[in-house]
């Protein structure tokens, strides 16, 4: 493999990583909120998280780089703050696969939330547990599936990525050349032996990552439920 | 599960059915024609000259020069493609997927140096440097990046400006990091520029042809398309001074 496609891999791998903690950090709180609120605008709420299941990526990526473009609210903002364009940076792929990942965070958790039920809760806060410290001893511990599964799955869904970044990443080395980006120049330059190289290293990649959540899930389904 | 709905139903299922498959009239015939995505707008143009003339039926899918090659080699059913390069036919033509002797230079393009919102745009524009990103497209993906990257250097400008580069995937991205405002400028197709109205042309510069290697667009007629009558017409048309002034007025060279 050569040092562009290392440095391409090497940048996938941050900004996956990068992407899941962002999304554990703001999809907690938000699956929380959804698995429990009353409010009639739940089903709007939930609509726009899975939207981007079903958004192609090129819409996505269309309106981000309309967002992002420096006389843009968004884009003059971060400029006027960081100096530096959201549109062909890191920063910019970070936020745009927060978005696009966001469902795969948001959904294994309102459902491993809601499976925790009230009951439990509403036993805890009996014992005097306030409720952030119920939230930790009791039902982040059974929701443990999961945030894994969220966690897997945004990540390896940010790795997959292509579209998106495809639309507001500019191909930078480095800073926004991802693998699938570098995959995808390999192709149309007809170089398959690079392509290969890096394809088989993301499938076998995926594979064994979505093999251990279905592992852990098999052996784990009986204590949760 | 027809009788569900009944006779009337039936009827118009099987009429449709019949319009879906029913096969033009013999004199008519059809031409499926891959485009790279530059040539796009001018062959919607020409389509319709082409169209009226011979009554002969074009589809036209549009690509990357790269993509559509792929898809050829791995038989897409196209009859005549035009490449935005000469080295993609030049292969069809060696490997034996397009008529030997059927690839000719259907329009040279022209780079152009684009600023939306300018009022004169020049090489002074590159030097003076205080553009925060200059777009262009991948060299190694499309020919208008690659006579990007040759004005850069013939300006000496390559080390000044290498920080600032951003790459589109085809010269259409190109166009949209532009026209969206994510780059201040941009080396984008002079076809695009003159697209636009003249009022929302801004200002573009279009650097001499000494700077860069032509940009040949060839055309070839594709193995499938060898005994198909519409394809044979629609290159020799392509080929016709009738064309060439279409072409000439969309922004590219003709030889």
């Amino acid at each position: 493999m050569t040092p562009p496609d290392f440095s391409a891999l090497w940048l996938t791998f941050r900004l996956a990583f990068l992407v899941t903690v962002i999304l554990l950090v703001i999809g907690t709180p938000l699956a929380w909120w959804l698995a429990n609120t009353r409010t009639r605008l739940k089903p709007a709420v939930e609509a726009i998280v899975a939207l981007p299941l079903v958004l192609p990526p090129t819409v996505l990526g269309f309106y981000l780089l309309i967002l992002f473009n420096p006389n843009s609210g968004l884009g003059g903002f971060w400029l006027s703050v960081t100096g530096d364009t959201l549109g062909f940076s890191f920063a910019g792929l970070v936020i745009a696969s927060v978005i696009y990942s966001l469902p795969f965070a948001v959904q294994p958790l309102q459902a491993a939330f809601e499976s925790v039920g009230k009951n439990l809760m509403e036993a805890a806060a009996s014992l005097r547990a306030a409720p952030l410290d119920a939230f930790f001893t009791v039902a982040a511990p059974l929701s443990a599936r999961g945030f894994l599964t969220a966690a897997v799955l945004s990540f390896a869904h940010t790795l997959g990525e292509f579209g998106v970044v495809l639309m507001v990443g500019g191909a930078i080395p480095g800073e926004t050349r991802v693998v699938s980006i570098a995959i995808y120049e390999h192709v149309e330059t007809l170089r398959y032996g690079e392509a290969h190289a890096l394809s088989l290293i993301l499938l076998a990649f995926s594979f064994v990552v979505l093999m251990v959540v279905y592992v852990f899930n098999r052996r784990h389904r009986v204590h949760v439920h | 599960m027809l009788s569900v709905f009944g006779v009337k139903a039936h009827r118009a299922l099987s009429c449709l059915l019949a319009m879906a498959f029913s096969v033009a009239p013999a004199f008519a015939g059809e031409a499926r024609i891959a485009v790279a995505a530059n040539f796009k707008s001018t062959l919607d143009e020409l389509e319709a000259a082409f169209e009226a003339q011979s009554g002969h039926d074009v589809i036209v899918t549009s690509g990357s020069t790269g993509k559509l090659y792929a898809q050829i080699v791995n038989g897409a059913p196209f009859d005549v493609f035009l490449a935005a390069d000469q080295a993609r036919p030049m292969r069809l033509e060696a490997e034996g997927a397009a008529v030997v002797g059927s690839r000719f230079t259907y329009a040279v393009g022209r780079l152009a140096l684009w600023d939306p919102d300018g009022v004169a745009v020049g090489p002074e524009r590159l030097s003076r440097g205080d553009d925060r990103r200059l777009a262009m497209a991948n060299p190694d993906l499309a020919p208008y990046g690659a006579a990007a990257r040759q004005v850069i250097a013939a300006l000496n400008l390559s080390d000044a400006t290498r920080d600032k580069l951003v790459f589109g995937e085809n010269i259409g991205q190109t166009f949209a990091f532009i026209r969206t405002r994510n780059a201040e400028l941009g080396f984008v197709a002079l076809s695009q520029v003159l697209a636009a109205p003249a009022a929302r042309r801004g200002a573009y510069w279009a650097p001499p042809q000494d700077m860069y290697d032509p940009i040949r667009q060839d055309a070839v007629l594709l193995a499938r398309g060898a005994e198909n009558d519409a394809a044979r017409a629609f290159v020799a048309f392509l080929n016709s001074d009738d064309a060439a002034s279409v072409i000439e007025r969309h922004g590219y060279g003709t030889e």
